[in-house]
């Protein structure tokens, strides 16, 4: 014979709980809760018995490698010794074809002179309405060159203008990468046998000039430094001087100022975050 | 709560279709095209041998039933059936054949109650009449809506290419927006007879016109000789108990049910006409968007359909053993991460507003980051490929700072998995049970409310949780065992009175079992590592020509996927038919006859106790 009413109650018990132990560890976590490092990670963890939130937008769970959310372009870094940004993109027109729902679109460059194709886009746009984050067009890229970003927070008030990423806003540099994804990048140079793109690796055989060995690191400047590292002390001419023009011809069309203040703002982001980083890492310790 | 007894799979389906065929001579043939299966049954013989399929041979369970317009290869539409006994084995497929002009196939409904819906599916899509069924309307679509769009010969407005990938993207690349083409209102075309003043008519009685309700809106009211006062209730589309955008029609008596009509379609989006326009890989992503709860299962099942075509052909590579434990492991945490959803919304279904969901949520939260770290993506995985998956699990659940995120976690993943399959999830289950199982108001709400009794859900087709709770062992783990499974130990959990709280309680009992499943799953992952799970299909793979039924155990019922490769010698690269038997959309027959005689307030419940979702009802 039971009473009527003591499920109700035993389950009362289990919420009242739930409340005091959360409020407990707030008491116990009093002070360094929202800046300690390790104390997040504990609370969110497996080991936790309370209920927590994350404060977002004050707090960000960075978002694990694999995350996916719309393509970016890799593009060399600016202060790349041989090719400084160039496209890593070859147009080959994969992650066009793969797309499910169809959304990138891609003019095929060709040489203005011999009207012959050449590895590189005229023209690259994603419509990030219609992306569904499936992660294809990175899965299939042969060359490594399209990845998935990290940055969700894409929100904006003209979506007619704003929804439709161009060359120039979707490309990135490697180093961001790098940075971004750390593993998986490692693994792709694993795969290449480079720090390099695969057609320079490929250009560099043939002309029998050593290219940059996959050596494990997550630091982009010392990848730029194995680079440097491996240049010959004067540079191939006839490599050089079609790769100076076409950087040359692309600045131009794309206006020396605006070219300047998207680099000026990535570099001030990349500052920005990195300061971030080591104000959190210094108040943490 | 009874732990059923394990299913006999070992059926020689060509046994029966041997014997059949000595009954019917006539009218019963083999299915002699290249690579499909089963019997091609006479029309006008067909309520014949499903009756007779049905009692004599035992297939009572009818999984499937779906068309296929076969334009251009043989100018002929086709019903295909699939029939299971409910004592397990492997399936009995039969189809019937009629001209695309005038195409007619007498209903099954007497026989197997359960195409309801199905037929009126196919009606809606294809076009096909079902003489004998007493309901043959529209069902995804509205009935102003020209045409039949599954038809090959329909095209929709500013239709681009029959497959993709598209001519326009590369090399040519112009970017455009569909919508800058899709000016709103240049593009619509409505049926000849269509009364278009409907359209503005505004009137009580023009909601339920189109229903078929049987019910004269105005005669209730009127001095009719109905002493009560009787009534048309509209439940949705817009009303948060039903989990969607999902109608309800509803005629009362007092505060009785009489009658109860599901409207659905809102969210259709003829994703099966999507599919066939997609390549084989372009698919998968858009299985995710299915019952998006549990994208993973739905990968596999897609998976599994197409690996069986690819098994056909002579350079198929099946998944390693290191991949089909991975998919085990992740079709398992789905099943938790989907329960535990279900069960706390059929708690805030019954007034518990958001404490046991919120409890239930924070331990799918954990679920969804390993799942986050390992696929990408929390809800809409697309992880599993033909022959393999994705990618291998990562050594850590790990994240880094970047521009716009600075709280960092970093787990190893073995650790992260072992501490919430042995320690978390197990002390979690178990307070949620002292939570809620002996509630008195769960169980007054619940026990006795909703039944289903076992013969009506098996005519019903219902599956899942659904089937259980009303006390039929089938699983398709057991009864037709796919990937792993057969290796692993574990019981089918079934209810006895078929109510609400059978199925609340089947559905806390399988995440036990999905628990006791992931404690085998862990040491497997271990002794396999380093094995290669990575798939080889290329993104411009061919699948051979034939036709497949992949079918999983979803959380939410029978996940199944017809898919016929044909129109290409070489075999093509896109599925000539693509179909979905999604269980929500078919658990919801039942939800009519189930609704009958209780009141108002148990609806919401029996309906979350349905636990549907209608990205899969709609399609």
């Amino acid at each position: 014979m039971t009473m009527y009413g003591q499920g109700i109650l035993r389950g009362l018990t289990i919420t009242l709980r739930h409340l005091v132990r959360t409020y407990f560890n707030d008491m116990r976590y009093m002070g360094k809760k929202y800046f300690n490092q390790s104390e997040f990670e504990l609370r969110q963890g497996m080991k936790t018995e309370g209920i927590y939130t994350v404060q977002y937008p004050e707090e960000k769970i960075a978002v694990p490698e694999r995350f996916r959310f719309t393509p970016f372009l890799v593009v060399e870094d600016a202060d790349h010794p041989e090719r400084p940004g160039e496209d890593w993109c070859t147009s080959c027109g994969i992650c066009a074809k793969v797309c499910p729902p169809q959304c990138i679109w891609i003019v095929r460059g060709e040489d203005p002179v011999t009207k012959r194709p050449i590895p590189e886009p005229q023209a690259f746009y994603i419509d990030i309405d219609i992306c569904m984050n499936c992660g294809y067009c990175a899965e299939f890229c042969p060359f490594d060159a399209i990845k998935m970003d990290h940055d969700y927070e894409m929100a904006s008030y003209d979506r007619t203008t704003a929804h439709i990423h161009d060359k120039e806003k979707l490309s990135k540099p490697f180093s961001y990468w790098l940075n971004i994804a750390p593993t998986t990048a490692n693994e792709e140079a694993e795969a290449r046998g480079s720090w390099e793109h695969s057609d320079t690796v490929k250009s560099k055989k043939k002309a029998g000039v050593p290219s940059v060995a996959y050596t494990p690191t997550t630091d982009p400047s010392q990848v730029m430094q194995m680079i440097r590292a491996t240049m010959p002390e004067p540079a191939p001419a006839a490599e050089a001087a079609p790769t100076a023009e076409r950087s040359a011809a692309a600045v131009a069309q794309a206006g020396p100022s605006a070219e300047d203040a998207l680099k000026a703002e990535r570099l001030r982001k990349r500052q920005e975050a990195l300061a971030r980083k080591l104000s959190k890492e210094a108040g943490s310790q | 709560m009874v732990i059923a007894a394990p299913q006999t799979v070992d059926v020689d389906v060509n046994a029966v279709i041997d014997k059949l065929k000595e009954k019917f001579p006539e009218a019963v043939k083999n299915d002699t095209r290249q690579g499909y299966k089963g019997v091609i049954v006479d029309k006008s013989k067909l309520v014949e041998v499903a009756t007779s399929i049905r009692d004599e041979f035992g297939f009572d369970y009818l999984s499937s039933a779906t068309g296929v317009d076969y334009l251009g290869i043989a100018d002929e539409m086709e019903m295909v059936y699939h029939a299971y006994r409910t004592t397990g084995g492997p399936a009995l497929v039969f189809k019937a054949q009629t001209p695309r002009d005038n195409p007619e196939i007498p209903s099954l409904i007497d026989v197997w109650p359960g195409v309801d819906f199905q037929e009126r599916e196919v009606w809606d899509l294809y076009g096909i009449r079902f003489p004998g069924h007493p309901n043959l309307q529209r069902i995804l679509l509205w009935e102003g809506f020209n045409g039949h769009p599954m038809r090959k010969d329909w095209k929709e407005a500013y239709f681009e290419e029959d497959h993709k990938p598209f001519e326009s993207r590369w090399p040519a690349g112009h970017v455009h927006r569909i919508e800058e083409k899709n000016a709103y209102g240049h593009n619509v075309m409505y049926p000849a007879d269509l009364d278009l003043s409907r359209l503005t008519d505004t009137s009580e009685e023009s909601l339920y016109n189109s229903l078929g309700l049987g019910v004269d809106v105005q005669d209730l009211t009127g001095e009719g000789g109905i002493k009560t006062d009787r009534l048309v209730v509209n439940l949705g589309p817009h009303h948060p108990s039903t989990h969607g955008v999902f109608r309800m029609v509803v005629t009362l008596d007092g505060e009785t049910i009489e009658t109860l009509d599901p409207v659905m379609g809102y969210l259709h989006r003829n994703h099966e006409k999507i599919g066939e326009r997609n390549s084989f890989l372009q698919n998968m992503p858009f299985t995710d968007r299915l019952d998006y709860i549990s994208s993973m299962s739905n990968n596999l099942g897609y998976a599994l359909a197409v690996e069986q075509l690819l098994a056909l052909g002579a350079r198929y590579q099946p998944p390693t053993y290191r991949a089909e434990v991975i998919r085990v492991l992740m079709a398992e945490l789905t099943r938790i991460v989907n329960h535990l959803w279900s069960l706390g919304f059929l708690l805030n279904d019954l007034g518990a507003f958001f404490t046991p969901m919120l409890y239930a949520n924070n331990e799918r939260e954990k679920i969804l980051d390993f799942f986050e770290a390992t696929a990408g993506s929390r809800l809409m995985c697309n992880y599993m490929r033909f022959g393999g998956v994705f990618k291998d699990i990562p050594e850590r659940i790990h994240s880094v700072v970047n521009m716009v995120n600075d709280k960092v976690r970093d787990y190893n993943t073995m650790d992260y998995l072992t501490e919430m399959i042995n320690e978390r999830l197990p002390r979690f289950m178990d307070e949620y049970e002292r939570l809620l199982v002996n509630n008195e108001i769960l169980k007054t709400r619940t026990v006795g409310v909703g039944v289903l009794p076992a013969d009506r859900a098996i005519a019903y087709s219902t599956c899942g949780p659904l089937l259980r709770g009303s006390g039929v062992a089938y699983d398709i783990r057991r009864s037709d065992p796919y990937s792993i499974y057969p290796e692993l130990d574990f019981d089918i959990p079934v209810g006895q009175n078929g109510d609400i709280y059978d199925r609340f309680m089947v559905r806390v009992y399988e995440i036990r079992e999905s628990l006791r499943i992931l404690k085998q799953i862990l040491p497997r992952l271990e002794r396999t590592k380093g094995e290669e799970v990575v798939s080889k299909f290329n993104y411009l793979g061919r699948v051979p020509i034939g036709e497949s039924y992949g079918r999983v155990e979803n959380p939410k019922g029978e996940l199944g996927y017809y898919v016929v490769s044909a129109g290409d010698e070489k075999g093509p690269q896109n599925p000539w038919r693509y179909h979905i038997r999604a269980p929500s959309f078919i658990n919801l027959t039942a939800l009519g006859p189930m609704s009958k005689g209780y009141k108002v307030a148990d609806v919401v419940t029996i309906l979350g106790s349905i636990d549907i979702v209608l990205g899969e009802t709609d399609r």
